[in-house]
């Protein structure tokens, strides 16, 4: 008989390590999937996982890891916070549009005024716009106790059909003959998001996750903020007794989180995407959940986590075209990810006991 | 006659435990056994393994002449062996005659049910209405509808966990004419409980372990409570020592205090006025549920009251939080250890950076100084002597009386002016509780003033200077505690109505 047994305290040694063992699980399954999809699934895997980094075109697949990375970190960072204290933002992915709106449409107020602090000042309004869309649900679930997984969650569609309207409409290229999307950046050099050395993929939305990375870390480690954050996630009627006032830990999760997902949005659409379009952003939003917690939260493991997951994506495009395997099949392999990494995470506060023990 | 139940070596280990090692004991019919031992001593153990929720590793139980080892708590209740839990598993959506048939086999249909629970509610004097709401009851009416449950079985073992630690003397009184009832009709019953004065006036036999051993058995009767005591901790017992204070000024006021419950179990608290001195300890008694809770989080700041009704050294203070009354001096110790009083996955050090940054500016600029944060836990672990391995454990690793005294000397340690502590040696060994009490009267007599809210009667009458009780979110005046006599305790606790034992 298998029996799970809670430990004294949480392992230290299984909290590291039920990532790895996640990732080399979702490969087993993975395999499996492909396999039955009719793929060799050695080849699949080491499509997805190895070629990008080692193989014949890693040269341009390299550039491409911290291109995705970069906003996949930098939304996760956030959602880190509101996740730990028990604030449940499932939106970044309409944060991160709602940024990238208001981002570029002040820079395409400016166009074409060249000068460089037209793109900090996008920067700024990137932030805010993000900042300003969580507060929806941040100041709901405040003042009337709404839940803000729903709330953020449904802003999502509200988010994407501003921006289809904006696509459509008001930010719609005047000089674009009639097709929809906006001036694209590259014609716009003040406020385009430009690679810092070229070819490796490093562009400032890049360089805004190092930082947040940092950031974070010093925020979890050392300050009462991230003190408190932990505490309300852990035990909130000790984190009320300790003196948190939870209507401000709300707003300052939900608001940290909204900012750097629509810093993301705005660093995507000034420069890797180019413009604003229909369906510029590509779920990073929902993706960074699970990079969120397959990095346990820890903003080191985050930043690995995105770089992770970034690689899934870059070679699962590659498996699309090289194997013919469907674009779902990459969406599943994501998501068993997320799955295999929550099963196995018992491990962190458990331990299997095996064996019946001898009754007289 | 034949022993009822007999058990002889009984082990059970958990992974760096023994919590039973090698435990015999015999209950005659019509026996009451009392189980003796402090909080982990494994009296708890002992009992599941009887009543079928835990399996033995070794030696055997006959029950009624016949090999028993239930595999489950069904088994043992077809046997005859029912138990009463410490805390209730009832419904409180549902009324009693509902909780009840929820836990039968076959339950008959509800007419004759309440019928069967009138009639024996009332031939064992113990007042029942079987369509009352089981969220209507108080804790005392709650235990007698698991008693019920128990009693339409016809055990021929009732166990009861710590049954009188929810009563008001009144109640306790009701329930001892009913065991001693079931006793005449030959019912055994085994009984677990750590007040030995109880012990002493109920029980034929008691059994006394201590860390999972049998230490002895003796007759309650003829043995002193003291003696009992020092058999259950294996050490003399250190009396708490009340030195000599003078009151001096009011520190903490409260002026018509009323508060909504913050839940719909919760309780309000209506029109509370009290005052405690400089140097005084001020015992607020009372059964659980009857505002406890409420009032602690009103003073410690987590619930925030109306202008003008709190004032501390004569400042009203109803608006600050925690951590502003913190600043002044207000400091206050939660019942709950696990949860509240303490995050239970966090370090020591941790769990210092709650309570204590205001005071230990265990910050700067925002900043936490992890060392300082280390350097006062350390203090508090040697000061209060907490069994640890070190400041880095997590609190929910330490047993409950050392997390409790952790919790305890985290405050006092930051010398308040005015301590709150709720249920302060609630499930706490007698040696940790008396190190506790101890402390509770220095600081006092340091010129600090202490208002301990406590279910525990003894422990009242041993550190109060003036004692007042909680019934229904009300306050009693509070009265000098020397001189209190039972009976006064009991009418002030609101024990006086709907408890007169029906007479059969």
């Amino acid at each position: 008989m298998i029996t799970l047994e809670k430990r004294p305290e949480p392992s230290r040694f299984w909290s590291w390590a039920t990532p790895v063992l996640a990732v080399l699980l979702t490969m087993v399954a993975g395999g499996a999937m492909f396999a039955a999809l009719g793929k060799d699934p050695v080849e699949a895997i080491r499509t997805i996982f190895w070629d990008p980094l080692f193989g014949e075109f890693a040269f341009y697949y390299r550039g491409q890891l911290l291109v995705k990375a970069g906003p996949l970190i930098l939304i996760a960072i956030g959602l880190s916070m509101g996740f730990r204290a028990g604030i449940w933002n499932i939106g970044a992915e309409g944060q991160y549009i709602i940024g990238a709106i208001c981002g570029a449409a002040l820079g395409l107020a400016f166009y074409p005024f060249d000068s460089f602090i037209v793109f900090p000042l996008m920067v700024l309004a990137g932030a805010l716009g993000g900042f300003l869309w969580a507060m929806i649900p941040g100041i709901l679930r405040v003042k009337f106790n709404t839940n803000e997984i729903l709330v953020s969650l449904l802003l999502v569609y509200v988010a994407e059909f501003i921006l289809a309207s904006m696509a459509l409409g008001a930010l719609k290229n005047p000089d674009g003959a009639g097709f929809p999307g906006s001036r694209n950046f590259r014609s716009y050099p003040s406020g385009f998001n430009e690679e810092i050395i070229a070819g490796t993929g490093l562009h400032w939305g890049v360089v805004a996750a190092f930082i947040a990375v940092i950031f974070a870390y010093v925020l979890f480690a050392r300050h009462q903020m991230g003190f408190q954050i932990k505490l309300a996630g852990q035990a909130p009627r000790a984190a009320r007794f300790g003196g948190v006032n939870p209507s401000r830990l709300i707003l300052f999760c939900l608001g940290m989180s909204g900012a750097l997902a629509g810093l993301a949005g705005l660093f995507e659409v000034s420069g890797p995407a180019g413009q604003v379009s229909i369906d510029f952003n590509v779920g990073y939003g929902f993706t960074a959940i699970i990079v969120a917690f397959l990095g346990r939260l820890h903003p080191v493991g985050i930043l690995l986590a995105g770089l992770l997951l970034a690689l899934t994506y870059i070679g699962g495009e590659a498996a699309q075209s090289s194997l013919g395997l469907p674009a779902a099949a990459i969406q599943a392999f994501q998501g068993m990810l997320l799955f295999f990494l929550l099963a196995v995470d018992v491990l962190t506060n458990f331990r299997f006991r095996f064996g019946k023990r001898e009754v007289v | 006659m034949s022993a009822v139940l007999e058990l002889s070596g009984l082990t059970k280990a958990y992974p760096g435990v023994i919590a039973n090692d090698d435990v015999s004991l015999t209950i005659q019919p019509g026996e009451v056994h009392a189980l003796l031992g402090e909080n982990g001593a494994g009296k708890s153990t002992l009992v599941k393994m009887i009543y079928g929720l835990v399996k033995p590793d070794a030696g055997r139980m006959i029950f009624l002449g016949q090999e028993f080892a239930p595999a489950e708590p069904r088994a043992a209740r077809a046997a005859g062996v029912a138990m009463v839990f410490q805390h209730f598993s009832l419904f409180e959506a549902l009324d009693v005659a509902e909780n009840i048939a929820l836990g039968m086999e076959h339950p008959p249909n509800m007419r004759d049910l309440a019928a069967r629970i009138t009639e024996v509610s009332q031939a064992y004097g113990l007042p029942l209405d079987p369509s009352r709401l089981v969220g209507d009851l108080s804790a005392g009416e709650r235990q007698r509808v698991e008693i019920i449950r128990c009693l339409l079985q016809n055990p021929k073992l009732l166990i009861m966990d710590e049954p009188t630690s929810v009563l008001t003397p009144q109640e306790v009184g009701i329930l001892f004419q009913t065991l001693e009832k079931l006793r005449s009709e030959g019912t055994s019953i085994l009984y677990i409980s750590h007040k030995l004065e109880e012990i002493r006036r109920l029980c034929d036999a008691a059994t006394i372990l201590r860390l999972g051993k049998n230490v002895g058995t003796c007759d309650p009767k003829v043995e002193t409570a003291r003696a009992m005591a020092e058999m259950m901790v294996g050490a003399t017992l250190h009396v708490p020592e009340r030195k000599p204070h003078e009151r001096t000024q009011v520190a903490l006021e409260l002026r018509g205090l009323s508060l909504a419950a913050p839940s719909a179990f919760g309780t309000s608290l209506k029109e509370v006025s009290l005052n405690v001195h400089r140097g005084e300890i001020l015992g607020i008694g009372g059964v659980a549920g009857n505002g406890q809770d409420e009032l602690t989080a009103a003073l410690s700041g987590e619930m925030p009251v109306a202008a003008g009704q709190l004032w501390f050294e004569g400042q009203d203070i109803g608006a600050l939080g925690p951590n502003e009354r913190r600043a002044l001096g207000l400091l206050a110790a939660p019942e709950e250890r696990l949860g509240h009083a303490a995050a239970p996955d966090m370090s020591l050090t941790e769990n210092a950076v709650l309570t204590a940054t205001t005071r230990k500016s265990l910050t700067r600029k925002g900043f936490v100084n992890w060392r300082a944060a280390e350097g006062y836990t350390k203090e508090v672990i040697a000061q209060f002597d907490v069994r640890t391995p070190g400041p880095h454990t997590a609190a929910r690793a330490l047993s409950g009386g050392n997390l409790q005294k952790y919790v305890i000397g985290r405050e006092i340690l930051q010398d308040p002016d005015v301590l709150v502590v709720n249920q302060p040696t609630w499930g706490v060994d007698a040696a940790a509780a008396a190190a506790i009490r101890q402390a509770l009267l220095d600081l006092a007599a340091g010129g600090a003033a202490i208002i301990v809210i406590s279910q525990d009667l003894d422990e009242l009458m041993e550190i109060s200077d003036r004692f007042a009780a909680l019934n229904e979110g009300r306050l009693t005046p509070p009265v000098p505690a020397s001189g209190l006599s039972v009976e006064k305790i009991g009418l002030m606790m609101g024990g006086a109505h709907d408890l007169e034992p029906v007479h059969v």
